[in-house]
């Protein structure tokens, strides 16, 4: 399902309201492509092409034959976000801040501190600049730590909980390999995290990964944290299987709701596409994490090999299940930024934005499925989400589209060089900028209060609203009655607040005259019938 | 091991409604609850009345939370008779299945109720005849055959004072006044009429008093088989095509019987072929719809996945889920019968066809049927007075045999079949794919389905209308206490107080706007429009929809056939069904005219509040579709404090005391269990899978992969 798309496919959005606007933005963009012609030249035809240049190497571009000449124009800023002309009033590159997102969970404070040893991705190119890391432990033995994890990227802090303090912190695997070898500077920084919210217990490390495939990473050089080396943790597999598995569910999932909808066997086929049962572990992963660092008091560790897919899964479902920040528009923005974009999930390769290697063994959905994952979530708790089932296919759609540079390259430092910031418009400036078409009529604002979805086939639902939406036998009611008749009752309240007002001012006012102001109350009666 | 409430030996008595009577009783029986493997419970004393099995709480009576939706006929601990589905008894950690006389007592009792409560009582602090007296007791009650007499229903209507049976909109249909005005609303009194032949049940103890036939049918023929083959009325669609049903004649082995029957039923399609009746196409439903053998094994498999015995049960079903639900079939029996519902309407709405459902006795899939078609075509069925109105109609008056369908004298097993469940499931569909089309809840329809085993309204209790009527009468002479003075389970006031009946209006039902007086007669036709208007819109497809019609008439006219069947009918392309289902959804819902379900695989649905409520792993803390239901009844309230307020100010009312705005119902969070289970969870500790699936057999060479493969051995510095 992920699509490779160039400037000229995508600059069409898949975002119906604004199509309007955008098929005239890609009228403007196919007149400003036209060359310079002399008098009298007319052009023949044009082709998208690589030109091999003996020079610098391959260029991409387009090739424009007229009557008079071959006329090459490089098109090297492969993707739409870097011609994308777009204005918005709201500018969604600053949304996220990683040291106010810092501060507002508190930090740093006397146990934790912010480094900025990775400030030009020395220490790790995956990594963001920023990082937080426990008081007690050195850059220098950051360094060391570093030698000791799959490339590079240390156990650092993703989450604090504001009353425990236990933390969650994220990494890859460690460099075991098949001898068994150990680290004491891993050792003791492990020992390090556990201590700084003065739990005496064990630290709990969740290897995101399946038991086997955790020890068949040995040969690779990897593997895990072993009981001996760790006395003081202990160690559980969460059976989430990897971006391949993924992947081929994916393709299942896709054979049986297009171009039909699987009819007789819907049920046992949805099933064997094994889609709802990963992620009904990536869930109870999640919420194993939370649990932990809620009521068991207890500092957590997490990663899988590479610390970017499973693990981003697992710390952000986990830190939305306890942190209802996360819960609103912009929280997910910020979480999103954070534990996705900025610790380097590698959008470009499982995407797989401008390429057109289809196959390529690097895609997978995981991105998408932690999206399934909140929309379940969302789904069970209907109220407790400022944002609605729209904002989350929008992420989607945008997460192929390459409008926005949101998900472009795959970590911080490429972003940096490239200067997305600067060149590209951020998805969440579209967002921000529309926010009620984004809004939850329901949310209720639940300050501190762990929300614990029931990862239960009886309540997982496959998203119809996304996997099938084109299919027209699928349609469903938009806009949602329940929610329209939610808003209509708003309105009405609010216009009745109103008027309860003015008659107010008119009957403090005027002491003997009766109020022809407004209509009467009973003729609005009618209105709302008693449903009582 | 089990922190043990100390039991006091306060005496608790069991709250009895008139005419029930205590039969027996244990006491220090424990009760578990159902939520963990732990053996946390309560003592209490178990009872067993000629209504129900009931367990006493000691401290109950401090229970100080009042449910905000309570039954006021069965408490929480309560189980009528009628409802107890099965008995286990445990052995030495084995279950086994009790029924009648018992050799040896068990040390546990397993109760599966109809309504899918699970209960567990451990009866081993329970004196030894004590508990002899009660596991008899109560099999035998609730497990044995009974005569009808001994239904609670008899004692209580002899006892209860002053049972009135309390007016409500409710159309009973046991008058003959009733069918004609049904006739006339539906403006099927020209061609059809409402008949006395009845009367006295000359015709058939099976057919109700009255009912409807096609003008032209005469009494005579009504008479001749006891009202078998003979089209009977259900209702009109708005351009005149009718719904009829008809009892089948059984299968004969004498051939000249068969012949003559044959021969009279010839006769009477004849006639009601024949202008001004329109078209007639029948649908014999005991050949195109499952039977009730499979209806009832589907039903009797899929109930199972939710009688849960403990958290373990749970996590290892919830493995497969998906294919066990498929296996019971019962989804796949919605689809058919909805999908069945559907072609009906397309032959009423768009070929202006009559349609005959045949079953042999007519009264169960026919029901099921032509109560769907109704509240698919008909807005006035989705209201709660015309719904219940229509299951009047359709179902008590029509004759569906509700005492041996529920099997509630325990006189045969193979009379048993969830038809009406069945319906209701049907009905549950459309309820929450189209919210605001009904005016009732699906909470109405859960309490409905429960109200099936409550024996104190004679509604779901009889056979037919004759029954209730040799019954109701009774021998004067013998009991001294006929005729007896039924409930019907309409007046909700009985279970409910208005609190409570809350919960069963919908505050989304979009109310069919209210034409003037003075306009009804002109704007007749613009109604008519309405309610097609979501197929007619597309001219291309009602210009060769009526041609081809005309043409089919025209043939069918030359050969004097204007009979067709629904099955191989040659005539009507296998696309058409797709064509006109497609067409519909298509097009924007109108709330108020013709309803199609969707019937996509994705589109059925466990009705998860009836069959997940009392499921502990199921509940959702603070989620559900109740966390949205009760924010919009929070601001209903709140509009109408401000429209009473607005009122007071208008009327110049002492305006000084301005009360505030009522406090919006404490938000303490609702469970999605809500209305139904009331188990407070302690933790709220998430409920984490116990057994998950692991292996992925066929792919097994992409699950030993590495996410991505580079050799880190060679990245050590």
């Amino acid at each position: 399902m992920a699509s490779s798309s160039t400037p000229k496919y995508n600059s069409n959005s898949l975002e119906s309201s604004s199509s309007k606007r955008t098929l005239k933005d890609g009228t403007n963009w196919e007149q400003n492509e036209e060359i310079p012609r002399l008098p009298g030249e007319t052009r023949v035809t044009d082709k998208d092409v690589i030109y091999m240049c003996p020079f610098n190497g391959p260029v991409k571009g387009r090739v424009y034959i007229t009557n008079y000449r071959l006329y090459l124009r490089s098109v090297e800023n492969l993707f739409f976000a870097f011609a994308n002309e777009e204005k918005f009033s709201e500018n969604g590159w600053m949304v996220y801040n990683p040291m106010s997102e810092y501060r507002r969970q508190g930090l740093p404070n006397e146990r934790w501190r912010v480094t900025f040893i990775n400030e030009h991705y020395g220490l790790c190119d995956t990594y963001p600049s920023l990082l937080v890391v426990p008081y007690n432990a050195t850059d220098d033995d950051l360094k060391k730590v570093a030698a000791f994890r799959s490339r590079n990227r240390i156990p650092v802090l993703s989450w604090i909980h504001p009353e425990t303090q236990a933390v969650i912190m994220r990494c890859s695997q460690p460099l075991v390999g098949m001898s068994g070898k150990r680290n004491k500077d891993d050792e003791r920084y492990l020992d390090i995290i556990r201590e700084a919210n003065g739990q005496i217990s064990k630290l709990t490390i969740y290897d995101a990964r399946p038991n086997v495939n955790a020890v068949a990473n040995k040969a690779t050089g990897g593997g895990y944290e072993g009981e001996d080396a760790y006395p003081n943790a202990e160690l559980f597999f969460l059976d989430i299987h990897n971006i391949h598995v993924m992947r081929e569910s994916l393709k299942k999932l896709k054979d049986i709701v297009y171009p039909n909808v699987e009819e007789s066997h819907w049920l046992s086929s949805l099933e064997s596409t094994h889609w709802l049962e990963h992620i009904k572990l990536v869930l109870t992963g999640a919420i194993q994490v939370a649990d932990k660092v809620s009521s068991g008091r207890s500092s957590v560790l997490v990663h899988c090999s590479d610390g970017w897919d499973r693990t981003a899964q697992l710390t952000s479902l986990a830190m939305l299940m306890l942190d209802s920040y996360y819960r609103t528009i912009e929280g997910f923005e910020v979480l999103v930024q954070k534990e996705w974009i900025s610790f380097g999930h590698k959008f470009a390769s499982r995407i797989g934005h401008g390429d057109k290697n289809h196959a390529d063994a690097d895609r997978s959905p995981i991105f998408l499925q932690f999206i399934d994952c909140v929309w379940q979530m969302s789904k069970q708790f209907p109220t407790a989400f400022e944002f609605n089932e729209q904002f989350l296919i929008t992420i989607l759609d945008h997460l192929y589209s390459c409008r926005f540079g949101t998900f472009l390259y795959n970590s911080e430092s490429l972003r940096e060089k490239e200067k997305v910031t600067e060149k590209t418009l951020s998805l969440w400036s579209l967002v921000n900028s529309e926010k009620s078409k984004y809004t939850n009529p329901f949310y209720t604002k639940e300050l501190n209060r762990a929300l614990y979805p029931v990862a239960s086939m009886r309540h997982l639902e496959l998203w119809v609203n996304y996997y099938i939406r084109w299919n027209p036998r699928i349609r469903q009611q938009q806009p949602n009655p329940v929610e329209q008749r939610y808003m209509e009752l708003l309105a009405l309240r609010d216009d009745y607040m109103r008027r309860l007002e003015e008659l107010q001012i008119t009957n403090n006012s005027k002491i003997s005259n009766s109020s022809a102001s407004s209509a009467s109350p009973s003729q609005m009666m009618s209105q709302v019938q008693t449903h009582f | 091991e089990i922190h043990i409430k100390e039991p006091t030996e306060k005496e608790v008595n069991p709250h009895l409604l008139p005419g029930e009577l205590l039969l027996c009783e244990a006491n220090m029986v424990y009760k578990y609850v159902q939520e963990d493997g732990s053996n946390r419970g309560t003592y209490g004393k178990l009872v067993c009345t000629n209504f129900k099995i009931a367990f006493l709480d000691d401290d109950s009576a401090s229970d100080d939370n009042e449910p905000q939706f309570k039954n006021k006929i069965i408490g929480e601990n309560d189980i009528t008779l009628q409802c107890v589905d099965q008995i286990y008894g445990v052995y030495d950690e084995k279950k086994k299945l009790l029924t009648g006389q018992l050799r040896k007592y068990p040390e546990k009792l397993i109760i599966y109720c109809k309504d899918l409560r699970v209960f567990h009582f451990c009866l081993r602090y329970t004196k030894e005849e004590e508990v002899k007296r009660i596991v008899s007791g109560i099999i035998h009650h609730s497990q044995t055959p009974k005569l009808l007499k001994r239904l609670f229903l008899f004692s209580y209507a002899s006892a209860a004072p002053n049972n009135t049976e309390g007016r409500n909109q409710t159309v009973m249909f046991d008058t003959l006044e009733a069918w004609r005005d049904e006739l006339e609303r539906t403006k099927g009194n020209v061609k059809y009429k409402a008949v006395t032949t009845n009367e006295c049940y000359r015709v058939s103890e099976k057919l109700p008093l009255y009912f409807v036939v096609p003008i032209c049918v005469s009494e005579e023929s009504v008479l001749k088989y006891e009202g078998r083959g003979i089209p009977i009325w259900c209702w009109s669609c708005h351009n005149g095509a009718a719904l009829l049903k008809m009892s089948a004649f059984p299968k004969e082995q004498d051939d000249s019987t068969s012949q003559t029957q044959k021969a009279f039923l010839d006769g009477i399609y004849k006639t009601i072929s024949k202008a001004p009746y329109e078209l007639l196409k029948t649908d014999d439903l005991s050949s195109s719809l499952p039977s009730l053998q499979d209806i009832q094994t589907a039903y009797t498999r899929f109930k199972q996945l939710f009688l849960i015995d403990n958290s373990t049960d749970f996590w290892a079903t919830d493995v497969k889920w998906f294919s066990l639900l498929e296996s019971t079939n019962w989804l796949e029996i919605i689809r058919r019968v909805l999908k069945k519902a559907i072609e009906v309407a397309e032959c009423l709405e768009r070929h202006h066809t009559n349609v005959l459902l045949i079953e042999e006795s007519a009264t169960d899939l026919c029901c099921v049927i032509s109560t769907l078609v109704q509240v698919m075509m008909d807005s006035y069925s989705r209201t709660k007075s015309g719904f219940q109105s229509l299951i009047q109609k359709e179902w008590v008056i029509g004759g569906h045999p509700f005492l041996d369908r529920c099997n509630h004298l325990h006189k045969s097993d193979k009379e048993e079949a969830p038809v009406f469940l069945l319906l209701l499931n049907c009905v549950w569909q459309l309820v929450q794919q189209y919210p605001p089309a009904f005016e009732f809840t699906e909470t109405y329809l859960t309490v409905l389905s429960d109200s099936l085993y409550v024996p104190i309204f004679s509604t779901f209790f009889f056979n037919s209308q004759h029954q209730k009527d040799t019954n109701t009468s009774g021998e004067s002479l013998k009991t001294q206490s006929g005729p007896f003075r039924f409930l019907t389970v309409w007046d909700w006031s009985v279970q409910f107080d208005p609190k409570a009946q809350a919960f069963l209006n919908n505050p989304l039902y979009a109310e069919k706007p209210k034409p003037d007086k003075s306009q009804r007669k002109t704007t007749r036709f613009k109604h008519q429009r309405q309610l097609s208007l979501p197929l007619t819109a597309t001219k291309s497809t009602t210009k060769r929809g009526f041609f081809r019609e005309e043409t089919d008439h025209f043939i069918k006219n030359i050969l004097g056939k204007r009979i067709s069947k629904f099955i191989n009918s040659s005539d009507e392309p296998p696309n058409s069904f797709r064509e006109f289902y497609d067409s519909w959804h298509s097009k924007p819902v109108d709330y108020h005219g013709l309803l199609l379900p969707r019937i996509d695989g994705p589109e059925i649905r466990v009705w998860a509040q009836r069959y997940l409520r009392w499921i502990p792993e199921a509940q959702l803390h603070g989620g559900g579709t109740i966390a949205t239901a009760a924010k919009i009844l929070d601001l209903m309230e709140e509009v109408q404090s401000l429209q009473v307020k607005m009122d007071e100010e208008h009327s110049q009312a002492i305006s000084g005391d301005v009360r505030s705005v009522p406090l919006l119902r404490n938000s303490a969070r609702l469970s999605s269990l809500f209305p139904f289970a009331l188990l407070q969870r302690q933790s709220i500790k998430p409920a984490l899978p116990t057994s998950t699936w692991k292996d992925l057999e066929d792919e097994d060479d992409l699950v030993k992969r590495d996410d991505e493969f580079v050799d880190l051995t060679g990245d050590m510095p």
